[in-house]
């Protein structure tokens, strides 16, 4: 894995991969914004957990105990490709930020807690979940 | 009013460099200090919440950024992508699942504190430029 192409190839895939996952991601903050409002950023949220339960799931069954065979290609677009694309810390960062900033203490530790709570729980989830695809009888 | 396509090209555009830039720093640290902590992951989400505290102080300057691409562009596109929530979370999990307890606690404690005192010099930075905070 140390050619120039095969480097250029993960760079391509890794780029590729996060065009998918930051779209995704701009398209579910529109949708929060239209649907939900503002007051709260539920479209980070939302992607920030869901991107969590996904890339644990995959890590999962495409692991070395996993029943999905996967290329370094292939997991470094779907992990550090769309599923690092499509969760943020930045703007989470800058949500929690503006909070404390606008003096809602409260607002702002709420957020941060129940993220970061929300996070783990999903890629904790998501990772039970493939380790139990992977124990399952069949194929 | 700016259609849809125009917001997703912009923030495609960015994405497109945010994310290989994040898989350069990430690899380039993870190769220098050892990939037993995640130090590359923590590099690339505080380093990416000064620049977002910056951008957001500096959008403040009037003309300065051709808004709202700008803001599309640079921090939906390129900081969003730059910083990851999902790899934290993965290799948090994998810390704790291996019994490193401290390991995990200090790799959510640290990336907790270092990204929101980031975001707030990088906004403390940004403000005080000429024809900020207006």
């Amino acid at each position: 894995m140390s050619g120039s192409r095969e480097i250029l190839s993960l760079y391509a895939v890794v780029a590729i991969g996060s065009v998918i996952g930051s779209v995704l991601r701009a398209l579910a903050s529109l949708a929060a914004l239209a649907w939900i409002g503002a007051a709260f950023p539920w479209g980070t949220l939302f992607v920030n957990v869901a991107g969590s339960l996904i890339i644990g799931f995959y890590a999962a069954i495409t692991g070395p105990n996993g029943r999905i065979f996967a290329s370094v290609y292939q997991r470094q677009f779907v992990m550090t490709g769309i599923c690092g694309g499509f969760t943020t810390f930045s703007v989470f960062s800058l949500e929690a930020f503006r909070f404390l900033n606008a003096g809602d203490l409260a607002l702002s530790g709420l957020y941060v807690g129940v993220s970061i709570a929300a996070w783990l729980l999903s890629v904790w989830l998501g990772h039970a979940l493939g380790s139990r695809f992977n124990r399952l009888g069949g194929f | 009013m700016q259609s849809m396509l125009h917001v997703m090209i912009w923030v495609a555009l960015g994405s497109a460099l945010g994310g290989p830039a994040r898989y350069f720093v990430s690899g380039l640290i993870g190769r220098h200090v050892g990939e037993t902590f995640p130090w590359g992951t923590m590099a690339v989400n505080v380093s990416g919440a000064f620049a977002v505290g910056l951008l957001a102080a500096a959008a403040t300057i009037e003309g300065l950024m051709p808004m709202p691409a700008g803001w599309q562009f640079a921090v939906t596109g390129f900081l969003g992508a730059y910083t990851t929530v999902s790899s934290f979370s993965l290799q948090t999990m994998a810390l704790a699942l291996d019994g490193e307890f401290l390991k995990a606690g200090g790799n959510i404690a640290l990336s907790l504190l270092l990204c929101l005192a980031g975001v707030a010099l990088g906004y403390g930075a940004g403000i005080v430029l000429p024809g900020a905070g207006l």
